[in-house]
C-alpha cells in the first residue's frame, strides 16, 4: 500500500522540524509535533493492520534503489507481514504513550525541543528497522537507534558521567554491530543478496542443516543481537544507560531498542533453523543471562537499576524462547514485556519525578497512600513481570517455560533455569514494591502526577492485564513449537513458582516474619551482596581483561615508535646540517682557501687523467 | 717594430707563478685592500697568458681579450672599492675576518 | 740582448709582485704593484703587442691603481694600520696559504711541461687590433661598455653616502 511510507515519515519529519528549529520552538508546539507525529504514525499502523488482517496479504512498498553496483542493489523498501505489524504496533502504540508522558515529565527541562527531536528520530529509525525488507536497510535502522540511544542516554551532557554512560552504551553495542556487519558481508558473499525473503529462499536451497557457513553467519548475527539486546557478554551497558531520562529508559531500553536483537533473530529464523548449534547458543545465552541478571537485581538499591537488570533478564527469556524454537512465543513475550516494562519504568519515573529525583529505594516508602495511581501501576506491572496467573506476562512466560521443557537435549535444564529465574523475578519485583510503597515514608512527594503522566500509566495497566488475550497475527509467519503432551506436574510447578516468590518476598520485606538480616550482615553474606550489587563484577573483569591492556599498550606506544624511522631521518639530517654549518664561517679568506683547495684537487685529477 | 721569439713555455710559467703569488696574497692578507690588490695581480697574470697566446699565433685576438679583461678589472675595482668604503663605515675596520655576518 | 731584457723584466715583475703582497703599508704595496705592472708592460712590448703594453700602462697602472691610491688616502689608515698588518703577517699565518699556493703552482708547472712552442715574433700593430675589435668583436665591445656603465652606477651608489657623511662630519 502506498501509505506504508507515512509510518516512518511522520516521526522523521517531526524530528527534522524540531532539529532545524534549533531549540527555539515554543514548548506547546514542540510537544504537539513530538507526540502528535508518533500518534499519527500509530493511526497509520492501525490502518495498515486492518488491511492486513482483512486481506491476509503481505504488503510491500519500494521507494527507490539505494545502491546500484554490479549485482548489489539494495533498495529502500518496506515489507510488512504479521511480525512487522506486531512490532510496529508496539513501537508506535507504546511509543505514543511514552511521548505523551514525556511532555509532562520533561516540561521543566530547558532542552525540551532537543529531547523530542531525538525521541522522534529514534522512533523513525526503529520503524525503519522493523519495516526493512533487506538487511542493509535494517542495519541502517540498527545504527540509527544506536546513535539515538547514545544521544538520549547522554541527554544531560553537562554531567560528564552521563557522557561516559552514553559512550559505554555506544562502544559495547558497537562490538556487536561489528560482528553483525561481518555477518552481513558473509551472507552477501555467499548468498548474493541481502533481501530477506530472497535470502531465505537461497539459503534453504544452498545450505543444508548443520553446514558450517550458516553457523558462522548466524553466530555473527547473534553477536549483533547480543550487543543490542544487552545479553551476556555484552550486557554491561544497560544498567549504566539508566543515566538518561526515565521515559528514554522506558522506550529505548525496555520496549523497543533492546528488542531489536530478538526481532533480528526472529526475522531471519530460516537462517537460524539451518544452524542448530547457534540456536542452542541462543537458548543458553538466554538462560545464563536471565539468571545472572535476576541475582543482580536482588541486591540493587537504585529503582531504575533494578528495572534495568529486570529488562536484561526478561530479554533472556525471549532469547530462550527463540533458542528452543518457540519463535512466536518469543515475540509474544516481547509484546507483553513492552507493556509491563514500559509501565514499570513510567511508574518509576513518576516516583522519581514526584520525590524530587530520589533514586534510592531505601529512602522511599509508604507511597501507597500518597501516590495511589503510581502504586496500582507498579503493582499491576510487577504482577505481570512476575507472571502471576492471568496477567499478560503469565501467558507469555508460561508458553516459553513449557516449550523449553520439551526442547530436545537439555530441555529440562533450560526449564529449570527459567523456573529459578521466574522465582527470583517474583522475589525482586515484589521486594521493590514492598520497600517503595509500604512501610514508613522517608521522603514526602512534593507533587502529584498530572493527566499526561497518569493517563498513559492507566492505559498501560489495562494492556498489561489484557494483553495476554490478544491473538497475534503470527500464524504462517513464524514457526512455533508447541508444548502438547506435557505432564500436568510440570505445568503446575511452572504456575506456582511466581506465587511462591511473592510469598517469600512478603515474608522477607513486608511482614518481616523471616529475617535474613544476620545472614546478610555476615562476612560471606556481605561479600555475596557486594558481588551481586556490582553485577557479578563483570565490569571489573572487562576492565582488567580488555581496558587495562589496551590502555597500557597505548601508553607504551604514546611516543609513536613507528615514527622512529622518520624521526631518525630528521635527526640525521639535522646532525649533518650541524656539522656542515661549521664550514660556513662567513670569512672571506676561508672561502678563498676552500676554492683553492678544490682547484688543487680538480687539477690533480685532470693531470692524472691526462698523463 | 717586431717582437722577439720567446719560448711560450717561459711566459706561461711566469704567468703561473704570478697567479700563485696573487692567490697566496688572497689567502694570506686580512685587509680587504690587499685582497683586492691580489685579485688584480691574478687578473694581470691571466691577461699576460692571453697576450702570450695571441703573440704565438700573431693575431690580434689575444690583445682584444686583454682589453676585455681590463674593462672587467676596472669595473670590478670600482665597485669593489665602493664596497670597501661601506665596510669601513659599517664595521669600522677593514679586517675581513671580522666581517662574518653571513656565518651559518 | 733582447732576450736578456725579457728575463730581467720577468724577474722584476715577480719580485715586485711578491714585495707588493707582503708589505704592511698599503701605499708601499701599491707602488710595488705599479712597478710590477710596468714590468709586465715591457714584456708585452717585447712580445710584439705594443697596444697591449700601452693599455697596461694607461689603464691598469694609470687608472686602476690610482683608484686604489685614492681610496687608501681616503681611508687614512695610518700607523695603527701598519702595526696591525705586521701582526697579521706573522709567520704562523703563512703555512696553509703557502702550502696551497705551492701545490697549485706545482700542478700548473706540471701541466705546462710539453709546450715547446715559440712566439711568432711578429708585432701586431694597433691598426690590426682596431680592425679586429670593431669587426668580429663589436658585440664584445658593446657588452664591455655596458659592464663599465654598471660599474659606474654601482660605484656611484655605493660611495655616495660615505662621501656625504664624511662631508657632514668634517
Amino acid at each position: 500500500m502506498n501509505t506504508l511510507w507515512l509510518i516512518p515519515f511522520f516521526p522523521l519529519l517531526s524530528a527534522t522540524a524540531l532539529i532545524l528549529s534549533g531549540g527555539r520552538m515554543p514548548r506547546q508546539l514542540a510537544a504537539l509535533l513530538g507526540a502528535g507525529s508518533v500518534g499519527l504514525a500509530a493511526i497509520s499502523v492501525v490502518m495498515v493492520a486492518r488491511t492486513y488482517l482483512a486481506e491476509g496479504e503481505v504488503q510491500q512498498l519500494t521507494l527507490w534503489t539505494w545502491i546500484a553496483v554490479d549485482n548489489f542493489t539494495p533498495r529502500i523498501a518496506f515489507y510488512v507481514d504479521g511480525l512487522t505489524i506486531v512490532m510496529m504496533s508496539v513501537i508506535t502504540g507504546v511509543g505514543f504513550l511514552i511521548h505523551l508522558y514525556s511532555i509532562e515529565f520533561m516540561w521543566e527541562d530547558e532542552s525540551f525541543c532537543r529531547y523530542f527531536a531525538y525521541m522522534n528520530l529514534f522512533v523513525a529509525a526503529m520503524l525503519l528497522l522493523v519495516m526493512a525488507d533487506n538487511l542493509l536497510l535494517l542495519y541502517l535502522g540498527w545504527e540509527g537507534v544506536g546513535v539515538c540511544s547514545y544521544l538520549l542516554v547522554g541527554f544531560w551532557y553537562r554531567d560528564p558521567l552521563n557522557g561516559k554512560a552514553a559512550r559505554k552504551a555506544f562502544v559495547v553495542t558497537r562490538v556487536g554491530d561489528t560482528a553483525m556487519a561481518l555477518g552481513l558481508l558473509l551472507l552477501f558473499t555467499e548468498l548474493g543478496t541481502l533481501d530477506i525473503q530472497a535470502m531465505m529462499a537461497t539459503a534453504n536451497s544452498t545450505w543444508q542443516v548443520g553446514d558450517t557457513l550458516p553457523i558462522i553467519a548466524t553466530a555473527l548475527l547473534l553477536g549483533g543481537a547480543v550487543g543490542k539486546s544487552a545479553q551476556l557478554p555484552l550486557h554491561t551497558w544497560l544498567p549504566d544507560a539508566m543515566a538518561g531520562p526515565t521515559p528514554v529508559s522506558a522506550l529505548i531500553h525496555a520496549a523497543t531498542m533492546v528488542t531489536a536483537g530478538v526481532y533480528l533473530i526472529a526475522r531471519n529464523y530460516e537462517l537460524f533453523l539451518l544452524a542448530p548449534p547457534t540456536l542452542q547458543a541462543v537458548a543458553w545465552i538466554g538462560v545464563l543471562t536471565l539468571l545472572l541478571a535476576a541475582f543482580t537485581a536482588l541486591a540493587q538499591h537504585d529503582i531504575k537499576r533494578i528495572l534495568a537488570y529486570s529488562t536484561i533478564s526478561q530479554i533472556g527469556y525471549m532469547f530462550l524462547a527463540l533458542g528452543v524454537g518457540a519463535f512466536a512465543s518469543g515475540i509474544f513475550h516481547l509484546m507483553t514485556h513492552a507493556f509491563f516494562k514500559a509501565l514499570l519504568f513510567l511508574a518509576a519515573g513518576a516516583v522519581i519525578h514526584c520525590l524530587h529525583h530520589e533514586h534510592n529505594i531505601f529512602r522511599m516508602g509508604g507511597l501507597r497512600t500518597r501516590l495511589p495511581v503510581v502504586f496500582w501501576s507498579f503493582l499491576i506491572g510487577s504482577a505481570a513481570l512476575a507472571a502471576l496467573p492471568f496477567t499478560s506476562g503469565f501467558y507469555s512466560k508460561d508458553a516459553i517455560l513449557l516449550t523449553a521443557w520439551t526442547a530436545p537435549g537439555n530441555g529440562p535444564w533450560l526449564w529449570a533455569g527459567g523456573l529459578l529465574g521466574a522465582l527470583l523475578t517474583s522475589i525482586y519485583s515484589f521486594r521493590l514494591v514492598f520497600i517503595v510503597f509500604f512501610g514508613a515514608a522517608q521522603t514526602e512527594p512534593d507533587r502529584q502526577p498530572g493527566w499526561k503522566m497518569s493517563g498513559p500509566l492507566i492505559l498501560l495497566c489495562v494492556l498489561s492485564l489484557v494483553g495476554g488475550w490478544f491473538a497475534l497475527p503470527l500464524a504462517g509467519v513464524l514457526p512455533n513449537k508447541g508444548h502438547a503432551g506435557i505432564s500436568h506436574v510440570v505445568e503446575y510447578i511452572s504456575i506456582a513458582t511466581p506465587l511462591l516468590g511473592l510469598v517469600i518476598a512478603y515474608l522477607l520485606f513486608l511482614g518481616k516474619q523471616v529475617s535474613i538480616a544476620s545472614l546478610v550482615a555476615s562476612p560471606s553474606g556481605q561479600a555475596l551482596q557486594n558481588f551481586w550489587l556490582n553485577g557479578w563484577r563483570i565490569d571489573k573483569l572487562y576492565d582488567t581483561l580488555l581496558v587495562r591492556p589496551f590502555k597500557s599498550i597505548t601508553h607504551w606506544w604514546r611516543n609513536e615508535p613507528v615514527d622512529l624511522l622518520y624521526n631518525a631521518m630528521v635527526t640525521i639530517a639535522r646532525w649533518g646540517h650541524g656539522r656542515l654549518v661549521t664550514l660556513q664561517t662567513g670569512e672571506l679568506r676561508w672561502y678563498a682557501t676552500s676554492i683553492v683547495f678544490g682547484l688543487v684537487l680538480l687539477l690533480a685529477i685532470m693531470l692524472r687523467n691526462a698523463s | 717594430m717586431d717582437g722577439l721569439q720567446i719560448p711560450l713555455e717561459h711566459i706561461l710559467v711566469l704567468a703561473a707563478t704570478l697567479f700563485s703569488c696573487g692567490l697566496m696574497g688572497l689567502m694570506l692578507r686580512r685587509n680587504i685592500i690587499f685582497m683586492l690588490m691580489s685579485l688584480e695581480v691574478m687578473l694581470n697574470s691571466a691577461a699576460l697568458a692571453f697576450v702570450a697566446a695571441g703573440a704565438r699565433w700573431g693575431q690580434a685576438d689575444g690583445q682584444i681579450i686583454f682589453l676585455l679583461i681590463l674593462s672587467v678589472a676596472a669595473a670590478e675595482v670600482a665597485v669593489g672599492l665602493g664596497l670597501v668604503l661601506q665596510i669601513q663605515r659599517r664595521f669600522k675596520t677593514l679586517d675581513m675576518d671580522q666581517v662574518n655576518r653571513l656565518r651559518g | 740582448m733582447m732576450e736578456n731584457l725579457f728575463y730581467v723584466a720577468s724577474l722584476v715583475a715577480l719580485v715586485a709582485t711578491v714585495a707588493a703582497l707582503t708589505r704592511p703599508n698599503a701605499a708601499h704595496a701599491l707602488i710595488y704593484l705599479i712597478v710590477s705592472l710596468l714590468a709586465v708592460a715591457v714584456l708585452f712590448f717585447l712580445m710584439g703587442a705594443p697596444f697591449a703594453a700601452a693599455l697596461e700602462i694607461l689603464i691598469y697602472a694609470g687608472a686602476i691603481m690610482v683608484l686604489f691610491v685614492f681610496v687608501i688616502m681616503m681611508l687614512n689608515l695610518g700607523e695603527a694600520g701598519d702595526t696591525r698588518e705586521r701582526q697579521w703577517l706573522s709567520p704562523r699565518n703563512w703555512i696553509v696559504p703557502g702550502i696551497m699556493a705551492a701545490l697549485l703552482l706545482l700542478e700548473l708547472l706540471l701541466a705546462l711541461r710539453h709546450t715547446p712552442v715559440l712566439t711568432s715574433g711578429v708585432a701586431v700593430d694597433p691598426k690590426t687590433v682596431g680592425l679586429t675589435l670593431f669587426g668580429p668583436y663589436v658585440l664584445a665591445v658593446e657588452i664591455a661598455s655596458m659592464l663599465l656603465l654598471a660599474g659606474l652606477v654601482g660605484a656611484y651608489h655605493l660611495g655616495r653616502r660615505f662621501i656625504v657623511r664624511r662631508e657632514g662630519r668634517s
